[in-house]
């Protein structure tokens, strides 16, 4: 039972992991309605500068500065160099253009760094922890509340700042935010630096717990399923996709695994989402798009 | 469109450039290296621009469809001793067609991205599949599996020069079949369902039929060329040779070839293996190794990324489009339409 119940505290730790990177998918769909596959590209990107920024002796603090100036400057040539000119074509059509995106970012970041593998040391021991007789990461605890407080971040930014406000207001209707003023290229600057940014904070914490690589780019695949099970438009769904995903992943991987010989922790959250997607087209958070004809 | 040369010339011109010139010109590097991978990627490409171009439904499950062909053709070779080589690749292709018509079932229900992440379970599910059971490469502990020696009824086919003339002849009956589908009622009502399903539900289309029949005819296409890639051009492979990389490959080859055109799928792949070697060539006259392997695929992803959102924005319809324009242009010459 106590097995039981580490794996699963577990995985719901390691889930906030991949809600970190679903976070930045949300905020970049809500706002433009792109499903940004250059969300990995980014996390990569970024965590890649800011650890070849340490390595060349810059302060802590300094690198933190340059490698987030660095996400807005990505951010703002997103926005004027791809997205202001596929403005009303189909979603698809989008999804390419940041296929392409991310190949543009991976070559750059490893152009630019190099392709080996960065160690990322950001001064937390990952030594287990007990906390009411559970043994936990205490590398995880930091990632969750690190999270946590991003979470609450977001939604104060969204809350109690003009542009935050207008935000929202794209988010939830484009073209009555237009006829009110709202500049849809600023908004796609700032979401896609929020992202940017978000991504940036992701890259630290899995770059510390897994080398800053290539791999990097991978948990844009990890995501996936968690945007599928939390919608692709709520950040709370998003945090509960990302936990959904982590624990049944673990779950699976350890009592299930060993009968068709491991590895399964690739393809199942994929089934998970593909057999909710059937019984809830929008997640378990999304809006139900009502489609006109 | 109209045209002053009927197409039978120009088919009948493409076949002697083919069949005629390209044999005679070609070395055996070009060949082995260019041509055949060239072929075979154009059999992936036009397989899923049959699925994306033509019927709307995209998928990034390519690599797995092409995984299943050449797993299915190699079993099917390997344990059933007899069994025509021909036969195993179309096993192969039937095979990953029913991979696919059951990796279309979700598009019952879901489109768009919805749609990509099934495949993209497809993907890794299949993966998985060939890593996890040694089974499917003959129990092989590295899971390398070793394909038969090429024989087609007594013919051997098992140098460059056989290996071309074995895939071109496959790509070429695949591809006038493909052709003869896009013109007929299935073609038309593929356009249909892409352009809006819900009018061509309206005027009685079966639209779930008609999709799963796009997923199960393009996948064919796909595990064909799996098998062909796996069988002619690798010679020896593991899961390796198809993971997901390999379906955005392919997925590239026709956005910048052309979504919607048979003819966007050959110069999508041409383009595609071209260019990473034009570019090492240049590299290697100009900047005389100053830049090693690795920095050089660096530079070639920015490339292709590059291209993909230029095509994107510019030429939707990609480089067939610009072709026909071309044509248009030199027809007309050196008058001007616009």
């Amino acid at each position: 039972m106590g097995y039981l119940l580490e794996t699963l505290v577990g995985g719901l730790l390691a889930g906030i992991m991949y809600s970190m990177v679903a976070i930045g998918f949300v905020l970049i769909y809500k706002a433009s309605g792109v499903f940004n596959f250059a969300q990995g590209a980014m996390v990569l990107f970024s965590a890649l500068t800011f650890v070849s920024l340490i390595e060349r002796n810059v302060s802590f603090g300094c690198a933190l500065i340059i490698t987030a100036a660095v996400m807005v400057v990505v951010a703002v040539l997103a926005e004027r160099l791809v997205l202001r000119f596929l403005v009303n074509r189909p979603p698809v059509t989008l999804f390419m253009a940041t296929l392409g995106l991310s190949y543009v970012l991976e070559g750059t970041a490893q152009a630019l760094w190099g392709a080996d593998v960065h160690g990322l040391d950001l001064g937390i021991d990952d030594v287990p922890v007990s906390i009411l007789g559970l043994r936990l990461s205490r590398f995880d605890l930091f990632a969750s509340a690190t999270a946590a407080v991003l979470v609450v971040l977001l939604s104060l930014f969204a809350n109690r700042t003009r542009i935050g406000r207008s935000l929202r207001a794209v988010a939830d209707d484009p073209l009555a935010a237009l006829s009110l003023g709202v500049r849809l290229p600023k908004i796609w600057r700032w979401v896609w630096t929020l992202a940017g940014l978000v991504g940036f904070i992701a890259g630290l914490l899995w770059g510390s717990r897994s080398g800053v690589q290539f791999s990097l780019t991978l948990v844009v695949l990890k995501a996936m399923p968690v945007l599928i099970i939390g919608g692709f438009d709520s950040i709370e769904g998003a945090i509960v996709g990302g936990l959904i995903v982590g624990a049944s992943e673990k779950l699976a991987e350890v009592y299930v695994g060993p009968i068709v010989g491991g590895g399964i922790e690739n393809w199942f959250p994929y089934f998970l989402a593909v057999g909710l997607l059937l019984v809830r087209p929008a997640g378990l958070f999304g809006d139900r798009a009502v489609v006109r004809v | 469109m109209s045209s002053r040369w009927p197409a039978a010339i120009k088919a009948s011109l493409l076949i002697i450039f083919a069949v005629a010139i390209v044999p005679w010109a070609a070395d055996e590097y070009w060949l082995s290296a260019i041509l055949v991978p060239f072929l075979i990627l154009s059999l992936a490409g036009l397989g899923l621009n049959l699925l994306t171009g033509f019927a709307g439904q995209l998928s990034v499950g390519t690599a797995a469809f092409m995984a299943t062909g050449a797993y299915t053709a190699y079993n099917v070779a390997s344990r059933l001793p007899g069994v025509p080589l021909l036969v195993a690749f179309a096993a192969g292709g039937l095979a990953a067609a029913l991979l696919g018509v059951f990796a279309g079932l979700p598009s019952w229900r879901i489109k768009g991205f919805y749609l990509v992440v099934c495949t993209l379970a497809v993907q890794f599910f299949v993966e998985w599949l060939f890593t996890a059971f040694r089974w499917f490469s003959n129990d092989n502990s590295s899971g390398q599996v070793e394909v038969p020696p090429l024989r087609i009824a007594g013919h051997d086919f098992n140098d460059p020069i056989g290996h071309y003339w074995l895939v071109l002849a496959i790509v070429a009956v695949l591809t006038w079949v493909a052709r003869n589908i896009v013109h007929s009622e299935l073609g038309r009502r593929f356009l249909a369902v892409r352009d809006m399903d819900t009018a061509a539900a309206v005027i009685g289309i079966p639209v779930l039929r008609t999709k799963l029949l796009a997923f199960g005819i393009s996948s064919f296409y796909c595990g064909v060329a799996g098998a062909l890639w796996g069988f002619v051009y690798l010679g020896s492979f593991d899961p390796r040779a198809w993971e997901l990389g390999r379906s955005f490959q392919v997925l590239f080859i026709i956005i910048i070839g052309g979504m919607g055109s048979i003819a966007g799928s050959f110069v999508g792949a041409a383009f595609m293996l071209l260019l990473p070697i034009a570019m090492s060539h240049l590299a290697s006259a100009w900047l005389s190794g100053a830049v090693d392997q690795g920095t050089l695929s660096n530079y070639q992803k920015i490339v292709f990324g590059v291209l993909i959102i230029f095509f994107l924005i510019k030429e939707p319809l990609g480089l067939a489009s610009i072709g026909r324009a071309l044509q248009r242009r030199v027809r007309i010459w050196p008058l001007r339409q616009w």
